[in-house]
Parts: C-alpha cells; sequence; structure tokens
C-alpha cells in the first residue's frame, strides 16, 4: 500500500484542488496513466500514476483543497507484498517532492483554462459537447466559478428551451472568473521575472548565424514529407541547444541553495504564448537523444496542448534550460530572463535575409540571431559563449543533428 | 468544391487555430498571418487542417502563395479543379 500524495505541480503551488477522480476505489492503474485532474489554482493539470497497481482508496475528494504532499488516495501496488515505495505521482522524485518549494512562483506551472472560452474542467467540456450543452450558456458553480461536470449535467437535464433564457442574463460570473485567471497568470509571470531580474546576476551574450545550410537541409528532407510531418526551423534551434548544453554543462541545471547542481539529462523549456495572453513554459524530456522530426513532433504537440489547456504532471517538471522563440513576431533579437531556478535561457530571433560576410566574401544569407542569458553565479562569459559556439556549430552540421 | 465552399471550409480551420478571433471581421486580401497574429506553427496547422478538409497537398515551397483567404481560395479551387 502506498500513499498518493498531491504533488508539487511548480515551485508556486502550496496546494491543489482535486477537480475529479478519473479512476475509482478498486480500478486498476497502470504507469502514466492519468489518474487525477487537479487545480492548482491558476492552472489544471492532469497527474499521471509514477506506479502501477490498484487505486484502494480515495482520501480527498473532488473540490476539496489540500496542501501539497497530503496523501489524497491509497494505492496497492502491483508488488504489494514489497514494502512499498511511495507512489510519488510523476515526475517529482522523492528528493525533490520533500524538498520545501521557493516561495516565488514560475510561468511554468501556469496552466490556465482555454480562455477565451468558459473557464472550465476538461471533462465538463467532453460532457457539455457529447451532451449538446452550449458551455457560454452555463454558470460554473465550481472554484472560482469553473463549470463542472455537474453544472453541465444539470444544465443538461433542464428542458431545452428554457436553458439558455435562465442562464444568460447572469453570464457574468465566468467572466469575471477568467479575468481571474488572466490576472493570477499574470501575477505569476511576475513573481517568476521579478526573482530572476533581483536574485540572478545575469549576462548576454549574441551572436549571428548564417542558416542557408541547415535550411537547405531541412527543405531537402520536408519535400518527401506530408504536410503533416513536416518540420520547421525551430526544431533545429531546440536539438542544437540540446547537444550544445550537453558539451557546456555548467549552463544545464539549477542554482540552488548557493550552489550550482546539474541537470539529470538535458530537458528543455520552451515558451509557448497563449493566445489569450501569458506565457507558458512546459517541457521537452530528454531532447538530445530525439531525432530532429521526433523533435518536432513533440514539440507541436506541447505546444497544442499547452494552449489548450491540456498539459500534464510529466510536462510541466523538469526543464533544465529553455529556449524562447520570438521569431515570427518579427524582432531579431531577443534578450529574455532566466527562469529560476534554472541558471541560462538561449533566445532566438526571426531568420531573415541579411548581408553575411565569409571567408572575404559578401552574400545575402538567412541568418539568425542567437542570445544567451545565463547566471553569472553558475558560469562566466567565457563557457557561455563556448556554448553559443556550439549552438552556432551544430546548426551549419544539420545532418549531423 | 466552389470556392464559396473552400473559402467557408478555410475560415472553419481557422476557427480552430484561432477560436477568439472574429472571422466574420476577416479581410480577403490581407495577409492571414498578420490579421490573426499566426505564428509559423500555427500557420502550418492551418494548412494541415485545410488538408485534411480538402485533400489538396500543398509543398513548403507553395506556402508564400498562401498569404490571403483570396490567394489560398484561388490556389484550393486550382487544384481541386474548381476553376
Amino acid at each position: 500500500m502506498a500513499d498518493f500524495l498531491m504533488p508539487s505541480l511548480g515551485a508556486d503551488m502550496d496546494r491543489g484542488t482535486i477537480l475529479h477522480w478519473h479512476k475509482q476505489p478498486g480500478e486498476r492503474i497502470e504507469r502514466g496513466e492519468l489518474v487525477v485532474l487537479v487545480d492548482t489554482d491558476k492552472a489544471e493539470i492532469e497527474v499521471e500514476s509514477w506506479s502501477a497497481g490498484w487505486l484502494d482508496e480515495v482520501l480527498v475528494r473532488e473540490g476539496e483543497t489540500v496542501p501539497v504532499g497530503t496523501a489524497i488516495a491509497r494505492i496497492r501496488t502491483a508488488e504489494a507484498e514489497k514494502p512499498a515505495v511511495p507512489a510519488s505521482p510523476l515526475p517529482a522524485p522523492p528528493a525533490q517532492a520533500t524538498r520545501p518549494a521557493p516561495a516565488a512562483p514560475t510561468p511554468v506551472r501556469v496552466v490556465p483554462t482555454a480562455a477565451p472560452r468558459r473557464h472550465a474542467s476538461p471533462l465538463a467540456r467532453r460532457l457539455a459537447t457529447d451532451l449538446g450543452v452550449d458551455l457560454a450558456a452555463l454558470i460554473g458553480t465550481g472554484p472560482e466559478g469553473a463549470i463542472t461536470r455537474e453544472d453541465v449535467d444539470r444544465a443538461a437535464a433542464r428542458p431545452a428551451a428554457a436553458a439558455p433564457a435562465a442562464a444568460r442574463p447572469t453570464a457574468a460570473p465566468p467572466t469575471v472568473a477568467r479575468a481571474d485567471k488572466q490576472a493570477s497568470m499574470r501575477s505569476a509571470i511576475a513573481a517568476a521575472m521579478e526573482r530572476a531580474h533581483r536574485e540572478i546576476p545575469q549576462y548576454y551574450l549574441a551572436t549571428r548565424v548564417d542558416l542557408s545550410r541547415a535550411l537547405a537541409w531541412l527543405a531537402e528532407q520536408n519535400v518527401s514529407r506530408p504536410l503533416a510531418k513536416r518540420v520547421l526551423p525551430v526544431a533545429l534551434f531546440l536539438k542544437a541547444v540540446g547537444k550544445a548544453a550537453l558539451e557546456v554543462p555548467e549552463l544545464n541545471g539549477f542554482w540552488r541553495d548557493g550552489g550550482f547542481v546539474p541537470g539529470e539529462g538535458v530537458q528543455v523549456g520552451v515558451i509557448v504564448s497563449l493566445r489569450q495572453g501569458g506565457i507558458l513554459a512546459p517541457a521537452l524530456h530528454d531532447v538530445p537523444r530525439m531525432s530532429v522530426s521526433e523533435l518536432f513532433a513533440e514539440f507541436r504537440d506541447l505546444v497544442a496542448r499547452a494552449r489548450a489547456g491540456k498539459l500534464r504532471s510529466s510536462d510541466v517538471a523538469g526543464g533544465t534550460i529553455t529556449v524562447t522563440s520570438l521569431g515570427d513576431q518579427g524582432v531579431e533579437t531577443v534578450y529574455g530572463l532566466i527562469m529560476p531556478p534554472q541558471v541560462a535561457l538561449v533566445g532566438f530571433g526571426r531568420i531573415s535575409e541579411q548581408p553575411f560576410a565569409e571567408h572575404g566574401l559578401l552574400g545575402v544569407k538567412p541568418v539568425v540571431e542567437i542570445t544567451l542569458t545565463a547566471d553569472h553565479r553558475a558560469s562566466d562569459g567565457h563557457r557561455g559563449g563556448r556554448f553559443l559556439a556550439a549552438v552556432a556549430r551544430l546548426l551549419q552540421e544539420p545532418e549531423s543533428l | 468544391m466552389t470556392r464559396d465552399e473552400l473559402r467557408a471550409l478555410a475560415l472553419e480551420a481557422l476557427g480552430g487555430i484561432a477560436p477568439e478571433a472574429d472571422l466574420g471581421a476577416l479581410r480577403d486580401k490581407v495577409a492571414l498571418r498578420d490579421q490573426l497574429d499566426l505564428d509559423s506553427m500555427d500557420f502550418l496547422n492551418f494548412l494541415v487542417a485545410v488538408h485534411e478538409r480538402t485533400g489538396v497537398e500543398i509543398p513548403e515551397a507553395d506556402y508564400g502563395k498562401l498569404a490571403t483567404l483570396d490567394q489560398l481560395v484561388a490556389y484550393l479551387a486550382h487544384e481541386t479543379g474548381a476553376d
């Protein structure tokens, strides 16, 4: 028997609300399976199970809020005879689970509901779709005005004609809830960036890279791929950063308790901007081990889920270095702030045609400006320069990525 | 498919990418990416959605010809033989 704990889904999270149990007592749980949907006040995250077994008992009911680390269920593990390893939810390793969370929130943790739609749990949304209920016409009774599946059930039970008339005049509360979510998203970003600016002595480096070879290689690969499998240049950037982080490990990890803690593997956090405003930074895991096309497929899926408010506990955890690419919005250079407790952020500008001199010849080339913001406590400019040089070199050998 | 049908289908695909947008206010001759603030991932997803609805396989080299709704509809009309 093992306790299933309310996971820490980010440095800013000190409590969580159970929105929905996907499993009922007696049901089988596979490793990695979604067990419970948790709202972290500003975020809904699907929590996966770290171990296999059977759900024995639910200790915290839907709608209740408990501190991180509270036992929320009991799980009978597959090897029930063995003294149970605590069934910590994915992906928090026990060491991290017991570490007191730093006070400042980081944007990584903030999963907004898919505004501008109504704040409603994914379950309520699915149910609403199935039952043909218009979420816009409902008043949420859940936390912060969220529409729950009970609200949807109630609406579905009402006579069809009466439902909209009854609900529409009082549609204000969910709008307020949405505004609250936006405000808490803003304050979470504010807190993390204040912390970054206050605590981290950051240095900035930049380099320009000719992408002629990389883009030609990519175009050649894409010709034979169907539309849905085509890869965008950002995948090359992510892969190059992942490999460069292996070469210059002082930029891959965390500054904790006055010292540098190297990351385990390279998990590249990616800044995803949301259409309704705000950013998220979910992570791509084991980036150096993935092929460029695998990496892009994962990235595409991650961005889609981040924008739809459907991230899982394993998505939001563990970034060891972060990439931001504002490329398409037309800027040449991005000077970013580090996501604490990480120690480096890599920025990619827009790819644009520029005069570029090489070997005594001036040509017009597709050029990208790459910046590094790094924590001077963990590394020096020399190593930072080595890192950027490695990224630039790797982008010259796209076939080896 | 008629041009009107192709246009409606393109709008439907855009609605999935930019659910908050007022598609009724979309101008046919202004670049979609500027009007709807689409990044390259959004644009790829849009073309995938258009492909799923029309079966038209759009080579990467043609992306530049599809900047506006007008251009896209003309392209699709040509490829599906609606012209």
